[in-house]
């Protein structure tokens, strides 16, 4: 891959979206792979806060510089191609931010997760929030928001998907979900987290904790069944 | 090739540090070394603890004197750039070593010692591998009362040495940074290597590698194959960026007939210069020795065809780093090691840093690579609490 083509792949993200709210969901002292960790903010997050042995996959090739340098344990990779080169069930979390609209397959990346990981931490930015819908609808152009800010030649976001897509995804591929909030651009949750469907709409970014094995219904949240009805 | 000369190699008549194992060392061949030297250098201080302790394995035709002035040839440290106070590799946390491989013609045992009969070992020196030079590494070390190395790191063929050392002593080495390396000599690299040895043997100096005896060295030969094995070293952009296809010197006139032999591009010149200089400092067996050393290795191949069962249950923690331009130990070769370490579920880092000087960048000031060195080991001696 070339120099050029790693460069669009890079997708900006949230940091403070990221440590947060992904940290409250990692329990201390885990073994942690951040699939597209930048420049391992999160990883040293999790290191210096919850004692995790945290290490990092990154495509472009300056951020793994820059982690490295930082001495975060990161390593040039694809999300695409390197995640089957990880053995079963050798971390407790994989987590994949922000960046799933961006591999090219996801749910292939979405399998490797639960191979190699007992639980993904998934985030990625609500293809169905209503600005996006309503600019779709009013403008009949693709839409370009805060969160979608690339033009549709140059984005990296080659597969954007909606909170109620990603449920449906899960359920295909018996992946439990275990927890699940939409938020704001700022990372501040979203009041509405318990209504999947005005999530939908609401929620600029979703974040899910998913874990490998499909034991009985999602319950905390009473989506699952209801989501996909209509 | 007239500039080269042969003023006879000089580290002969230099005393280089040491330290010597009367008991010998058992060779991967069967043979067995009835007695080993092992030449070393040291920088830095070793801490009360002796946790802060870093082996640096040196290349093809390294040595120990990694940080100061060379005693033979009077040049700097051939990683000054890297080793030093204040340096990425800062030798004022750190205690740094560097040793002669076996094998090698800087003062440890190798084809120019002599044998417990009193004559010269020349080519009746026994073959070496990548192994016995680790082991013979450890041996210093645990002479110097070092249990567990804080990093060992090297470049090429260093990097060999820092694979087999991770591999063999895992429980012994905190860090490993294997630069511009890989898991076995490829064909390719073989066959370079083959050139140069072509080179020597057809070299009537070399009299069957018992030049010694007339006091005569084969520079002809070592001067080729090291010439050969120089434009390996780096790219087709550095060569073109440093010479292009610029003349020595240009015709006086229309009517004078250019030279067909002879520096004509600069190109030429340098590496004639490079191939004359190499030969007053290094021994022409111990080049065949160490090449043949590089050609067996191949560390999948000694654990069942799956490198990644070299590594695993490993607790040491990996960084790999490739150049972009460095075609002798590409940056699939890195990565291919990297994966393989992450199959065995180990702390693998990895990066392939930006340069076009070729295979010679892990020498060379490279401010991403020395960054990456210094983030590194700061970041693992955090972790080592050190």
């Amino acid at each position: 891959m070339s120099p050029e083509d790693a460069g669009v792949r890079f997708v900006a993200k949230n940091m403070r979206l990221d440590l947060r709210l992904i940290g409250e969901m990692v329990a201390p002292g885990a073994r942690v792979l951040d699939i597209g960790c930048g420049d391992g903010g999160l990883i040293e997050h999790l290191f210096t806060t919850k004692g995790c042995d945290a290490r990092g996959i990154e495509i472009d090739m300056a951020l793994v510089t820059r982690a490295l340098a930082l001495g975060l344990p990161v390593m040039h990779g694809d999300a695409d191609t390197d995640l089957a080169h990880y053995p079963d069930g050798g971390f407790d979390y994989v987590i994949l931010s922000r960046t799933l609209q961006a591999v090219e397959r996801p749910r292939e990346v979405l399998r490797q997760m639960l191979r190699i990981g007992t639980r993904a931490i998934v985030s990625f930015p609500n293809f169905g929030h209503w600005l996006v819908r309503g600019q779709l609808l009013a403008k009949g152009r693709m839409p370009m928001t805060a969160t979608w800010d690339r033009m549709w030649f140059e984005t990296p976001n080659i597969h954007p998907c909606t909170i109620r897509d990603f449920f449906d995804l899960c359920a295909a591929e018996g992946y439990a979900v275990e927890q699940w909030l939409a938020a704001d651009e700022a990372g501040g949750r979203a009041p509405w987290r318990r209504f999947p469907r005005l999530a939908n709409l609401f929620g600029e970014q979703a974040l899910f904790l998913l874990r490998r094995e499909f034991v009985g219904r999602a319950g905390p949240t009473g989506f699952d069944s209801g989501g996909r009805r209509d | 090739m007239d500039q080269i000369v042969s003023p006879g190699p000089a580290s002969a008549e230099t005393t280089h540090q040491h330290v010597t194992f009367e008991d010998g060392l058992a060779l991967e061949c069967g043979a067995r070394l009835e007695r080993m030297t092992v030449a070393y250098r040291t920088y830095g201080m070793l801490n009360a603890a002796r946790t802060n302790a870093v082996l640096v394995c040196h290349a093809l035709t390294g040595d120990q004197y990694v940080a100061e002035r060379h005693p033979v040839t009077g040049k700097d440290g051939w990683w000054d750039v890297l080793v030093g106070p204040g340096k990425p590799l800062d030798t004022d946390r750190f205690f740094v070593i560097g040793a002669n491989v076996l094998g090698g013609c800087m003062g440890s045992t190798g084809p120019r010692s002599v044998r417990p009969n009193g004559e010269v070992w020349g080519t009746e020196f026994p073959p070496i591998t990548i192994r016995d030079m680790v082991r013979a590494q450890k041996r210093l070390i645990e002479h110097l009362g070092i249990a567990r190395l804080f990093a060992v790191i090297g470049g090429s063929m260093g990097g060999m040495q820092v694979l087999q050392w991770a591999a063999d002593y895992p429980e012994n080495v905190f860090a490993a940074l294997p630069i511009a390396t890989a898991s076995y000599h490829s064909a390719q690299n073989i066959a370079f290597n083959e050139v140069g040895r072509q080179a020597i043997f057809a070299d009537p100096d070399w009299q069957g590698g018992q030049y010694w005896r007339t006091g005569a060295i084969p520079a002809r030969g070592l001067g080729v194959a090291r010439m050969c094995a120089h434009i390996t070293y780096l790219s087709e952009q550095a060569l073109t960026r440093k010479f292009g296809r610029r003349l020595q010197a240009a015709p006086k006139d229309a009517g004078e007939v250019m030279a067909l032999f002879g520096g004509m591009f600069e190109v030429e010149s340098y590496l004639q210069h490079q191939g004359s200089t190499f030969v007053r400092r290094f021994d022409a067996n111990s080049y065949l020795t160490i090449t043949r050393a590089m050609d067996y290795f191949d560390l999948g191949a000694d654990h069942g065809g799956d490198l990644a069962s070299a590594f695993r249950g490993t607790r040491t923690r990996f960084l790999l780093v490739s150049f972009s331009s460095d075609w002798l130990f590409p940056t699939p070769e890195s990565r291919a090691v990297a994966r393989a370490l992450n199959r065995a579920g180990a702390n693998v880092s990895f990066v392939e840093i930006g340069s076009d000087k070729g295979h010679d960048a892990f020498l060379l000031d490279e401010p991403d690579f020395h960054r990456t060195i210094a983030g590194f080991l700061s970041g693992c001696a955090a972790h080592a609490k050190l």
